[in-house]
């Protein structure tokens, strides 16, 4: 993993609540045994009519939102299905990081896991972010901030683990390897084995 | 003295092999990973370009269940039935099993089936263990007293290589449940109630400890839909402490541990169990005998209502979304609404009591006209048990399909899927914007509900078919 420090972006919104990663990316697009190349496939459905043409109305079609890196999300974001196809899709379409005032356990771990900056921040902020679609934002993953455009800084908490992967662009199963020992002393001393 | 502590606790403690600080997560042990074919392939290339193996593949149980079709597969020109692209993942993963030595539950096996019915009934999954799988309701096996979740990609491949995972540890959510299910509520209506109560993210960050004089009569069946479906609150897991039913269950199991093992293992469950004064994060109780059947009405399995009821009024652009969507009003109650299609099947409601379920209302019946109905068994154990019992005759005699077992309708892989606008009434989980394919509009219930509305050929309350 290429290291991650931050980001400095326009942001695009999704104020919807509970958007869960069927929405992110359908099931029929999870057949590909690759992780490359799904950013085509984000948000397919919300994208596109049946007929192929794009959804002039969904935020992420509108000429501003191009090229925005930041997507910022109503409660909830990323439930359901534990399926990394999301979070790979979002990175592969452009997103460098979600933010919301919550973001479901499992793809939050695998958002982080491949650099896919995971924030949760407090309801104001959300509903500030909410409320200014296309404001130009910087999230500094080592002061743990978000600067807004008025230069007020907003702290989030990331797990300091997960942080010192990100800002070292550290593989988590070279880490796991490195603990090989404790792993054979473990399997050789348990009262039972499975 | 030992402080008093939570079931969780007690299973998390006995699989650290590196103990959690402020800088670094806990080292979990794994003692069970299931694989499929969708959340794997990506896992072994990882092995592959670090030139890895898979350090256990005895405690690693492969099967294939999401993009296989219904229909009967006897060649791979069968399995082209759900597609080219589920096709080749299939034949992947038979590739990527033989490569790296797994035992893959396959074609011929006669132990294929959805992985969260073939860890149960095959006697794998067991109280005390630790159970991971690249799928979010692996939450299942925590019916058994295990503490069981779901995983992605990149993590399946750190269990493949290393047995374990890294995990900070989660806080703990009691939901009790007392009182007694009235007759014709069913442990789906239970649990579709509780994340009615809690909300679709109610348990995030929580593990569930199923609690209570209702869940303690349950069947390992009725358990298992409960803890299935934890994950729709936002909880990685859902358990329930082991006890007789628990052992009654798996005793004979072929990977159950057997003679003087077997009575090894109980005196060890019948320690898993919630201590007298210990503290869970959060708690939350609920009247069994209250409940009637559930449905829900909106895209996510918190918007539910009763059988009978009208269908709640919200106001927020989220809730209007919703049933914009599943072109419901607000005010009348859901059975008003016309069914095309029902679903019996999933990790939810696929096992050999939701098909008795099934027939129970559907013997001596038949399918409304217009209605397409596909009971779709959990595993192939499943659905050989129910054909020696000639529950497979009573379902096609109604009129209702009998297929091979696998996902199928659940998350649609397969090419099992609804039309655009369509009304499915389905005992799956997950009622997401087109989950059961592109403007589906899906309805969870239970299975008798799903088999009394197929009668009925319009959402309809299963009591008056009993």
């Amino acid at each position: 993993m290429k290291p991650v420090t931050g980001v400095r972006s326009r942001t695009v919104v999704l104020p919807t609540r509970d958007v869960d990663t069927d929405q992110i990316i359908a099931a029929r697009f999870l057949t590909t045994t690759s992780r490359d190349g799904l950013g085509k496939y984000a948000f397919y459905d919300l994208r596109y009519n049946p007929d192929g043409s794009e959804k002039p109305d969904f935020a992420l079609n509108k000429a501003q939102a191009k090229g925005c890196g930041i997507l910022v999300a109503g409660n909830n974001f990323g439930c359901g299905s534990s399926r990394e196809h999301a979070p790979w899709a979002l990175l592969d379409y452009g997103f460098e990081a979600v933010i919301s005032t919550e973001i479901a356990d499992i793809f939050r771990n695998n958002a982080l896991k491949n650099g896919l900056l995971a924030i949760i921040v407090d309801a104001d902020t959300q509903q500030w972010l909410l409320n200014n679609p296309g404001a130009d934002i910087a999230i500094d993953v080592e002061a743990a901030t978000i600067s807004l455009p008025d230069g007020t800084l907003v702290d989030f908490s990331i797990d300091a683990f997960a942080r010192h992967c990100l800002i070292e662009g550290l593989d988590q199963l070279g880490f796991l390897r490195q603990q090989a020992a404790a792993i054979d002393s473990f399997e050789e001393n348990r009262r039972c084995k499975p | 003295m030992h402080n008093p502590s939570t079931l969780f606790e007690k299973i998390w403690a006995e699989h650290i092999v590196v103990e959690e600080t402020p800088d670094t997560p806990a080292v979990l042990y794994i003692d069970l990973h299931i694989v499929h074919e969708v959340t794997t392939p990506q896992a072994f290339s990882v092995l592959r370009e670090n030139d890895l193996g898979v350090r256990r593949p005895e405690l690693t149980l492969a099967t294939l269940d999401h993009s296989t079709p219904t229909t009967p597969v006897s060649s791979f020109r069968d399995l082209l039935a759900a597609g080219e692209g589920a096709a080749n993942q299939v034949r992947k993963m038979q590739q990527n099993c033989e490569e790296f030595g797994l035992d893959l539950l396959g074609y011929g096996s006669g132990q294929r089936g959805i992985v969260h019915v073939i860890g149960p009934e095959l006697g794998a999954t067991q109280p005390g263990k630790t159970i991971v799988c690249g799928d979010s309701h692996t939450s299942t096996h925590g019916a058994f007293g295990a503490l069981a979740f779901g995983i992605g990609t990149t993590e399946v491949g750190h269990v493949l290589a290393t047995q374990c995972l890294l995990q900070r540890k989660p806080k703990t959510l009691a939901i009790t449940v007392d009182g007694e299910l009235p007759a014709g509520v069913t442990a789906k209506d239970l649990i579709l109630a509780i994340i009615g109560t809690i909300g679709v993210d109610g348990g995030t960050g929580h593990i569930i400890e199923y609690r209570g004089t209702a869940i303690r009569s349950m069947d390992m069946d009725q358990r298992m839909t409960v803890c299935n479906m934890s994950i729709e609150a936002g909880a990685r897991a859902g358990m329930i402490a082991p006890d007789d039913t628990t052992l009654e269950y798996l005793q004979g199991r072929s990977r159950a541990p057997q003679g003087a093992a077997w009575e090894e293992a109980v005196a060890r469950w019948q320690q898993l169990r919630t201590d007298d004064g210990a503290n869970f994060d959060q708690s939350v109780s609920l009247n069994a005998s209250e409940l009637q059947p559930m449905v829900t009405f909106g895209t996510n399995p918190g918007m539910v209502v009763g059988i009978n009821d009208p269908v709640p009024v919200g106001n927020d652009a989220s809730f209007r979304k919703a049933l914009e969507y599943m072109q419901i009003e607000s005010g009348k109650p859901m059975t008003e609404n016309a069914v095309d299609i029902v679903f019996v099947g999933s990790c939810t409601n696929g096992r050999i009591s939701d098909i008795e379920e099934v027939v129970n209302v559907l013997k001596g019946r038949t399918v409304a006209d217009g209605v397409r109905m596909m009971v779709v068994p959990g595993s192939e154990q499943v659905k050989m048990e129910a054909e020696a019992r000639g529950l497979d005759r009573l379902i096609t005699a109604a009129g209702a399909e009998w297929r091979e077992a696998g996902c199928s309708m659940c998350i649609g892989m397969n090419g099992d899927i609804a039309q655009p606008g369509q009304l499915s009434v389905s005992t799956s989980n997950r009622n997401f914007e087109g989950r059961q394919g592109v403007g589906a509009r899906t309805v969870l219930a239970s299975p008798a509900t799903a088999a009394a509305s197929a009668i009925a050929g319009h959402v309809a309350d299963p009591r008056v078919y009993s």
